[in-house]
């Protein structure tokens, strides 16, 4: 067996478990409430509506589901790769403590282009941060990720609101990062004594 | 459009997978397959958040929707989105599926953000289930008190410039 993984960092230190796994069931409590949730409002349909109505939906909500599954399988395709290629010792000196305002920036452009979902962002978020990502910085990038990831507005919202909406929703998100990742550095330095325990 | 969009996420998947490939054939299989378990993990929740988006759709007053969170709600509109927002489980599909049930049944574009950028920012499933287990307490709870004004921000962004 060779020593091929992970990529080549000969002055990092030994880089932590970029993907800590934990076990994803394909389904749990919360699935099962909004299964509950869905087929109650099917049966209504079904039997205030009528059937023609209840199957009308059923074909466009297929068809919807067919073309969102090759997104899906793309997206999680990129999350899985990318998060082997990142290149650590890169964030942790554009994104770490001294980063600034940069700092923010360069971190609000990282979590708008890196793909994947939950299962990525949180683990890459948290390697982040032990590698010397600053509070701020990691704010920022969960933030931008979360309203202005490009996979997931992709996949997810513009088959449902087409690319007009999601992109003015989108651009008006632009600042909130810069924001949150500004407030967090501000409460970090007012609770700093209080939370010392990093990972 | 979206033929071009998706073509490019696939175009984008070859380079990366091509460039862990480079790197190393242990590499580029282990992405490969949990790229293909996440897929499989995710599909029965695709599946029920999709299909069952429409009936939840089917079955939303419009009144009340229109009424809550239409054009006239203002602030007191996007409040109660945001609170609706937080309140709404995660996963993928839901929060949008809900938004876009509630943009078909009269409520306006502003509410309708206010209510996905909470959702997005806060929703209490994926805070439970994959933040507080993944990451550090001190950090998580920074950047919920730190997004809590985004959602009040992007929505009057949205009634200032009237759009979309």
């Amino acid at each position: 067996m060779t020593l091929e993984t992970p990529p080549p960092a000969p002055t990092a230190p030994p880089p932590p478990p970029i993907i800590k796994r934990r076990k994803r069931k394909p389904f749990d409590w919360s699935t099962a409430a909004i299964l509950t949730m869905m087929s109650a409002a099917a049966a209504v349909v079904y039997f205030r509506d009528g059937s023609e109505k209840f199957f009308e939906i059923l074909y466009h909500d297929l068809r919807l589901f067919a073309d969102v599954l090759l997104k899906v399988a793309a997206g999680c395709l990129l999350g899985a790769f990318l998060a082997r290629l990142m290149p650590r010792e890169l964030v942790a000196r554009w994104i770490g403590a001294e980063s600034g305002f940069v700092g923010l920036l360069v971190a609000t452009v990282l979590g708008a282009i890196l793909p994947g979902g939950p299962v990525t962002i949180y683990p890459v978020a948290s390697a982040l941060l032990v590698m010397g990502a600053d509070v701020g910085a990691t704010v920022a990038f969960l933030t931008s990720w979360t309203l202005m990831g490009y996979t997931r507005a992709l996949v997810w919202e513009i088959p449902f609101f087409g690319p007009e909406f999601v992109g003015w929703r989108i651009l008006l998100s632009t600042p909130t990062p810069l924001i949150a990742g500004l407030l967090a550095r501000h409460i970090i330095r007012n609770l700093r004594p209080h939370w010392e325990q990093k990972p | 459009m979206i033929y071009i969009v998706e073509a490019l996420l696939w175009i984008l998947v070859a380079a990366l997978g091509l460039a862990c490939a480079v790197r190393g054939r242990i590499l580029f299989n282990e992405g490969l397959r949990e790229g293909a378990m996440d897929f499989l993990r995710l599909l029965p929740k695709v599946m029920i958040g999709v299909i069952g988006s429409g009936y939840i759709a089917a079955i939303m007053p419009p009144e009340i929707i229109g009424r809550w969170l239409g054009p006239d709600s203002g602030f007191f509109g996007v409040l109660i989105a945001v609170i609706g927002g937080a309140l709404t489980p995660g996963g993928p599909v839901v929060g949008f599926s809900i938004s876009a049930a509630a943009l078909k049944s009269g409520a306006a574009s502003p509410q309708v953000i206010a209510y996905m950028t909470a959702w997005a920012l806060f929703a209490v499933q994926r805070f439970v289930l994959w933040e507080l287990p993944t990451m550090p307490r001190g950090l998580t709870w920074t950047r919920l008190i730190a997004s809590l004004p985004l959602p009040f921000i992007v929505a009057g962004g949205a009634m200032l410039l009237g759009r979309p």
